[in-house]
């Protein structure tokens, strides 16, 4: 309910939302959970595996209990805190886990079930029959675990990713924070304050209490005032740093858009940043820990700073008539604050013998809250055991819990470091140095006066400044409450009934104590048994009182049963946040030829190739791509045909030691190459086996132009680099990739001679061009460069001219083309024509193919040192033992073969221990009808002629095939020499 | 004590007061037939199967932290056996036949759930991949399925067909692949091994291996020595720790390979997923979180934690294949320590020292792998024969170049994989 | 993660690609498979502590460099041009 007159926010407009189909009332940007408290909604939750009423807990992103469903259609989110989500006018909030309501849950009937569903039960259970896992248990058991549900519709909101850069980066804009952000600001650092919060101020703005004399959420708009006019600090709110990582990057998520009514379309919704900072000050506070005992899962049980966060900021209270529970001075810090805002406090239940009293309010010392009884809406009693063992029993809807305190040590465990105990507060710290410049400081590092707090932030920006060579003034820390933390530990009471830890997945006491007795007594399994820690909250309210429970259970202190740790992200972080940019196409680049608008003009559909789209062919009229394809084929082998290679990896290679160099990172030699003259080459990985292939072209004694094959083009310029710097660095060589600095066509048939003749400056004279020759060229007076060398077996030249100049040089091929009879071709007739010629691609050297395999096995052996020769020469990577490439033709004619099909003998059965090989490569083909094919087979150069047969069970194929030479078609080469 | 849906209402109606402990606790003995390095999965496989196949129990698993706190506890659950150069075909099919007996045979649920594994494929030449890939696993007596991009579409409706970087052209299909629970299986084995009096030693770090001649004759260990004719070293994470202990240098180079959960969600994706382009595989678990997981950091290192750009990337690859997850939050992420070696595939071998054996390099396949190591390790150590779907993991495959099992064909050399 | 390029100066680490154990600068001489080349190829150390590994600056200088930083936590203490590494050690 709303206290009149109550609130920093009281003057908010006011605004309607909806939750659960209910239009309700709300001041904007108050927290969900706030408006709903205000309206009497209590139950705003359902726990993951009893379905169990749940209300909320605190007033932070660590809530374990109000998760709801945010808006609709494709782009609802599920499992937002009503803690976090702010109100705004239009929200939209459905319950989740619960149907039909989460007021009313049906799915509630687990908790009668609640003896048989203990710790770990479903490892004992649901093995019989066998069948029914898949088929019954399971789908019943994941329809009724999760939290809530994605639409399954692709995600419709934008998101962004950043990254910002500063000497200083705050963490948590608590008094601490501040502090270290005023310090470092004064001195002239570059600071980034990132908090969590709508606004910064930390628990400043949830007390009543004084800094500097005046209301400390005046101290805070003051200071936040002298920040917002140093142009070297931002300050960023919403924002949460969810990770450390190595050398001072940290990841952070703003929440950027969701709090408003109608966000501008240019607004992402979140944004993930990448921060690297030099220095980092942790000023991430502290947790409130709950109290484990009978029902303190109902709603209206409450973490007493949250209870006094709700009262502060947004003037609402969960009900009339409260019970305070503590073992801290917190305790008496909430009786005072509801008494003092008019709120009937039933009784102060203070674990500590020696507690202060709170003037108005009935006082219990030494006394425990026992169980907190009620019905579906919540607590309405709570028992109590008094100091002298005598039981009483409340009335009460409000029950606020305080356990002390858990310095939010997250961050600090993200780099592998383990929190320590420490025994005075009865809670991990940052162990020291646990994140290479990150500094704890305040009630993170076990600081709890605001007034410490101040003085930690101010001391370790100052520390961290000095690290980096600056001076800050000494700054002037205000006055500001210092009581001393005294602290009564008490984790869970004894008691009947269950008594909650992990609010979120249910575990209990019980359970924990369970594992214990079957022996998962280490805290891992422990954890990994009950589940306890694993929920979204990932143990933050529950895994030091689970520690404690399961060290009491084995006898042993809390630090020797063990630590707790934590892994990033400090709070979850949508995909869509840290996958931004890659919906869609975003994912990867696109790389487009210079011919690309022309393939595409043409109907041409592109096919991906390491990045870079190809045509796959130029269909005519109705044409589908085996038409087309053979169609194409035939033309490059009658006439003249053209198509687009530029996407090859071209490396110039210059340097007076460049054919040296090539001859060590090429299995042949190119040392032996004339200039003018173009040679294959065959590129070994140190693995020995081939790594790529592709031609070389020297066009002056220094001077090399080096191709490799599309898809491998980075990692062979990597490869090359490598061995440049890294095993010949004193070689004169060097290297650069000039892939998309040349647009190369290859111009190839009969009539290419005759194409080139009419395009090249002064024409083409065939004599001066042999195979395998290469030189420059001028077209229209610019300077290009032609290579006589070819990939279908017909005489073909490519031609290459400056990139700026492709589009237009691609036309001009292509129209003579079409004049000549012929015209542009695609991948799958360039597939086609080297598959009836035995040339291989990726399909065949697969990275499992030697030099042997492909039958270049003499070439390597006979060869001085170069890169592979030596691994290429143990005896597994080569002989009989091996399946070595071959071609196959159908015996039958016409028959389809397919790639990724087996080969076995005749006869024998298709099953692995009779695998012979299998087939890489099948095309049209137009020399011999039908279709070809290249594969390898077991020794497969002895067996030529030899009848197998392809088996393909997935396509449901078997096709009788003759085993050939890989060469099919003019195996003399007498067409490509022209 | 026997596990059953009736024992779980019974001890419920009575206050679940009659549990026992699922295994001892006891002090290491002088000295063992054999001590297993290792109480991980494969390590705890090892020696319920040394017991159960061999009748071996005179059996000391020496563990330095707590049962099942390797890569068994920090993995993407997923169980396939979708190879196909032979040798990983063949044992990787086994294993799968002992995941389907292995409720039963262990009498724990281990929540085996074979809801089919997806490979997508982008491109003609994938697609021919993927299908030598499937006839190979047909040849063995697997399972395999082409589906075309209708086909895709049936099963994951929920994929961006559309409007994505690379076009999905279909999928393989693997009907029997699945997932488990990954703790449960090393919890399994523990309490069967323990059950057949094996010794389960938790925080026990060994600190030595002792070689008199060329034989190992036991292990130094933190609680004291330990005299065994017959040690097998099965840590995968830390074998090139271990093995020098025994002045061995191993084919293996260690990195770290993220894994991620979401919170809690009700069913939205009921297969295993598998995106090669992206380097993405996702599946949902039964509380209902997406677990899933991508490439290696690509770094050596023994963190167990990742950095930023690959979890990115993980992610990018999730939003551009599904973008229907975008709204689903990344709850936890960690890292797990790989053996990787040259060839991307095992090693299950008779070390240079007699009486020493090696179960490592499991590259980041090894939970599919836990029952058919462990099974298939007790052979080699029981008989010292090899078993047959193991007998290609050889540690000599690399010196002589015979038998690499390179599934992903970019070499046979560090780093590539 | 970030590493700081001789060349250009600290960078993140999506810039960088990696090779490997520094070993591989120590490539054997001989032209025959040898134990030595086995050794060379594929068995390492594999510290758990401090290592020298091979990066490139691939999106950036193209550098090839020799990394020193520990496995287990992370920090890079030294960071050289393998070039530099390699004319150290004699090669050609």
């Amino acid at each position: 309910m709303r206290l009149a007159g109550k609130g920093r926010n009281r003057d908010a407009e006011e605004v309607r939302f909806r939750f659960d189909g209910r239009e309700l009332r709300g001041r904007a940007g108050e927290p969900l959970a706030a408006a709903l408290m205000a309206q009497g909604v209590r139950v705003m939750g359902r726990s993951f595996k009893y379905h169990r009423p749940r209300g909320v807990m605190t007033a932070g992103s660590e809530e374990p209990n109000a998760l709801v469903t945010v808006g609709r259609g494709a782009g609802r989110e599920p499992n937002v805190r009503a803690t976090v989500q702010e109100v705004h006018a239009g929200l939209e909030a459905f319950g989740q886990n619960a149907w039909p309501l989460v007021d009313f849950d049906v799915m509630a009937v687990n908790d009668l079930f609640a003896p048989v569903l203990g710790a770990g039960f479903y490892y004992k259970t649901f093995m019989w029959p066998r069948r029914f896992w898949e088929k019954v248990y399971e789908p019943a058991i994941r329809r009724a675990a999760g939290l809530g549900a994605l639409s399954g519709e692709h995600n419709p909101d934008p998101y962004e990713k950043a990254f910002a850069f500063c000497d200083l980066l705050v963490i948590g804009a608590g008094p601490a924070g501040l502090m270290a952000a005023l310090t470092a600001g004064r001195a002239g650092a570059e600071v980034i304050l990132a908090d969590e919060g709508v606004e910064p101020g930390g628990r400043l703005l949830s007390e009543d209490e004084t800094v500097a004399g005046q209301p400390a959420h005046v101290w805070v708009a003051t200071a936040l005032a002298e920040l917002a006019a140093m142009p070297n600090v931002r300050v960023m709110t919403r924002t949460t740093v969810t990770g450390a990582y190595d050398q001072g990057t940290y990841g952070a998520l703003e929440r950027v858009s969701g709090h408003l009514a109608s966000p501008a379309p240019e607004l992402p919704r979140e944004c993930f940043w990448r921060i690297s900072a030099k220095r980092a000050v942790l000023a991430a506070g502290a947790l409130e820990r709950p109290v484990a005992f009978a029902g303190n899962d109902r709603p209206g049980v409450m973490m007493a700073s949250a209870l006094r966060s709700y009262l502060h900021r947004w003037g609402v209270v969960p009900g009339r008539s409260a019970v305070v529970f503590g073992n801290n001075d917190d305790a008496q810090r909430t009786a005072r604050d509801l008494a003092a805002a008019g709120v009937h406090v039933a009784a102060m239940v203070d674990a500590r013998p020696d507690a202060p009293e709170v003037p108005g309010v009935p006082t219990h010392r030494g006394a425990v809250v026992t169980g907190a009884a009620g019905g579906r809406q919540g607590v309405e009693a709570v028992s109590l055991r008094l100091e002298d063992g005598r039981e009483e029993r409340l009335a009460a809807d409000t029950l606020a819990v305080s356990g002390g305190w858990n310095p939010t040590v997250h961050l600090t465990c993200h780099m592998n470091g383990r929190p320590v105990w420490n025994e005075e507060i009865a809670a991990f710290v940052p162990a020291e140095g646990a994140v290479p410049g990150l500094t704890p400081a305040g009630a993170c590092a076990g600081v709890f006066s605001t007034r410490g707090c101040l003085e930690a932030g101010a001391r370790a920006a100052r520390e961290a400044l000095a690290d980096l060579g600056r001076q800050a003034p000494a700054a002037e820390v205000p006055e500001a409450e210092d009581a001393p933390y005294r602290l009564r530990p008490l984790w869970a009471v004894e008691g009947k009934g269950r008594a909650w830890l992990d609010f979120q997945n249910d575990v209990t006491v019980k359970d924990v104590k369970l594992a214990a007795r079957e022996n998962y007594r280490s805290v891992e399994h422990m954890k990994r048994y009950t589940t306890q820690g694993m929920a979204p909250d990932q143990g933050k309210n529950s895994n030091v009182a689970a520690l404690a429970v399961l060290a009491d259970a084995t006898g042993r202190s809390i630090p020797e049963t063990g630590t707790t740790t934590f892994r990033p992200p400090y709070v979850p972080v949508s995909i869509a946040a840290m996958g931004a940019g890659a919906q869609g196409e975003g994912f990867a680049p696109v790389r487009h030829t210079t011919s690309h608008a022309a393939s595409r003009a043409r109907g041409a559909p592109m096919v991906e190739a390491g990045l870079w789209y190809r045509p796959s062919y130029f269909p005519q009229g109705d044409e589908d791509w085996e038409a087309a394809c053979r169609r194409e084929a035939r033309m490059v082998r009658a006439a003249v045909g053209v198509a687009d290679v530029s996407t090859l990896g071209k490396i110039d290679v210059q340097g007076a030691d460049a054919a040296r160099f090539l001859d060590f990172v090429y299995a042949n030699t190119f040392s032996t190459l004339k200039p003018g003259r173009v040679r294959y080459g065959l590129m070994l990985r140190e693995d020995g086996h081939v790594m790529d292939d592709g031609t070389t072209a020297r066009f002056g004694e220094d001077h090399f132009v080096t191709t490799t094959t599309t898809a491998a083009a980075g990692e062979v310029m990597a490869h090359l680099e490598w061995v440049r710097q890294g095993l010949c660095p004193a070689w004169d060589v060097r290297l650069i990739s000039v892939t998309e600095q040349w647009a190369q066509f290859a111009v190839a048939g009969p009539k290419s001679a005759e194409l080139l003749d009419g395009l090249i400056d002064g024409g083409l004279d065939k004599s001066a061009w042999p195979f395998m020759s290469c030189g420059p060229v001028t077209v229209q007076g610019i300077e290009g460069r032609l290579f006589r060398i070819s990939f279908s077996g017909e005489e073909g030249y490519e031609i290459a001219l400056p990139a700026r100049y492709g589009a237009a040089l691609f036309e001009e091929l292509a129209t003579r083309a079409e004049a000549l009879g012929g015209g542009p071709y695609g991948m799958e007739a360039l597939n086609a024509l080297r598959v009836e010629k035995g040339f291989i691609t990726h399909a065949e050297i697969h990275g499992r193919t030697t030099a042997f395999d492909i039958g270049m096995g003499r070439m390597v052996s006979a060869k001085t040192d170069c890169i592979g020769k030596a691994a290429a020469s143990r005896e597994g990577l080569s002989g009989p033992e091996r399946e070595q490439l071959v071609g196959f033709r159908p015996v039958e004619e016409g028959a389809a073969m397919s790639a990724g099909a087996h080969v076995f003998a005749e006869g024998a059965e298709a099953v692995r221990e009779n695998d012979q090989g299998y087939v890489t490569s099948v095309a049209p083909s137009v020399a011999f009808g039908g279709w070809l094919a290249l594969g390898f087979l077991r020794d497969g150069r002895a067996r030529h002629g030899e009848t197998v047969v392809l088996v393909d069970h997935l396509r449901g194929t078997r096709v009788r095939a003759t085993v050939q030479e890989p060469v099919q078609f003019d195996p003399e080469g007498g067409r490509l020499r022209g | 004590m026997r596990f059953s849906g009736l024992k779980v209402i019974k001890e419920g109606l009575t206050g679940n007061r009659g549990w026992r402990p699922h295994w001892r606790d006891p002090d290491p003995k002088g000295a063992y037939d054999m001590v297993i390095i290792g109480g991980g999965g494969h390590g705890l496989a090892t020696a319920y199967y040394l017991a159960k196949e061999h009748g071996i129990t005179n059996v000391a698993v020496l563990e330095k932290g707590y049962l099942g706190g390797g890569n068994v506890g920090r993995n993407t659950t997923i169980v396939r056996a979708n190879y196909f150069l032979p040798g990983n075909s063949e044992f990787y099919s086994h294993s799968l036949k002992l995941w389907e007996s292995m409720e039963e045979e262990l009498n724990f649920n281990v929540m085996h759930s074979q809801r089919g594994l997806i490979n997508l494929f982008h491109s003609d030449g994938q697609r021919d991949a993927f299908a030598r890939r499937g006839n190979a696993m047909v040849n063995q007596g697997d399972d395999a399925i082409l589906l075309d991009r209708e086909g895709v579409r049936q099963h994951l409706p929920y994929l961006d067909f559309e409007n994505t970087r690379f076009p999905i052209y279909g999928g393989l299909y693997h009907p029997r692949g699945g997932t488990a629970r990954h703790d449960a299986v090393a919890w399994g084995y523990a309490r069967g091994a323990d059950a057949r009096d094996v010794d389960l030693i938790q925080n026990c770090a060994v600190t030595g291996i002792d070689v008199e001649q060329g034989r190992v004759t036991g292990v130094q260990t933190t609680r004291g020595a330990i005299r065994a004719k017959k040690v097998g070293v099965v840590v995968a994470g830390r074998s090139s720790q271990v093995a020098a202990m025994a002045g061995l240098r191993l084919p293996i180079e260690s990195h770290v390979l993220q894994a991620f959960v979401t919170e809690g969600l009700k069913p939205a994706i009921d297969h295993v997923v598998s995106f090669g382009m992206g380097h993405f595989y996702i599946s949902q678990s039964d509380k209902g979180g997406l677990v899933f997981g991508g490439d290696l950091d690509f770094y050596a290192s023994y963190a167990a934690r990742g950095n930023l750009p690959m979890a990115e990337h993980v992610m990018e690859a999730g939003m551009t294949l599904m973008p229907m997850i975008g709204k689903a939050k990344v709850l936890r992420s960690w890292g797990g320590i790989m053996d990787m070696t040259p060839d991307g595939s095992p090693i299950i071998d008779r070390a240079p020292v007699e009486g020493l054996y090696l179960n490592c390099g499991w590259c980041y396949g090894g939970f599919k792998a836990v029952p058919g190591s462990g099974f298939s390790f007790a052979h080699l150590m029981a008989t010292d024969r090899h078993h047959a779907p193991a007998a290609r993991y050889r540690l000599d495959r690399f010196a002589t170049g015979r038998g690499l099992m390179d599934e992903e064909g970019t070499g046979a050399q560090h780093n590539l994989h | 993660m970030r590493l700081r390029c001789p060349l250009c100066g600290e960078r993140d680490r999506r810039e960088f690609s990696y090779k490997g154990a520094a070993v591989a600068l120590d490539r054997p001489a001989t032209e025959d498979w040898s134990a030595e080349w086995d050794d060379y190829l594929h068995n390492r150390a594999n510290p758990a502590g401090e290592t020298r590994d091979l990066w490139q600056h691939a999106a950036g200088c193209g550098a090839w460099l020799v990394v020193t930083r520990d496995t287990v936590t992370h920090a890079v203490t030294e960071v050289a041009l393998a070039r530099d590494a390699a004319r150290g050690k004699g090669a050609a």
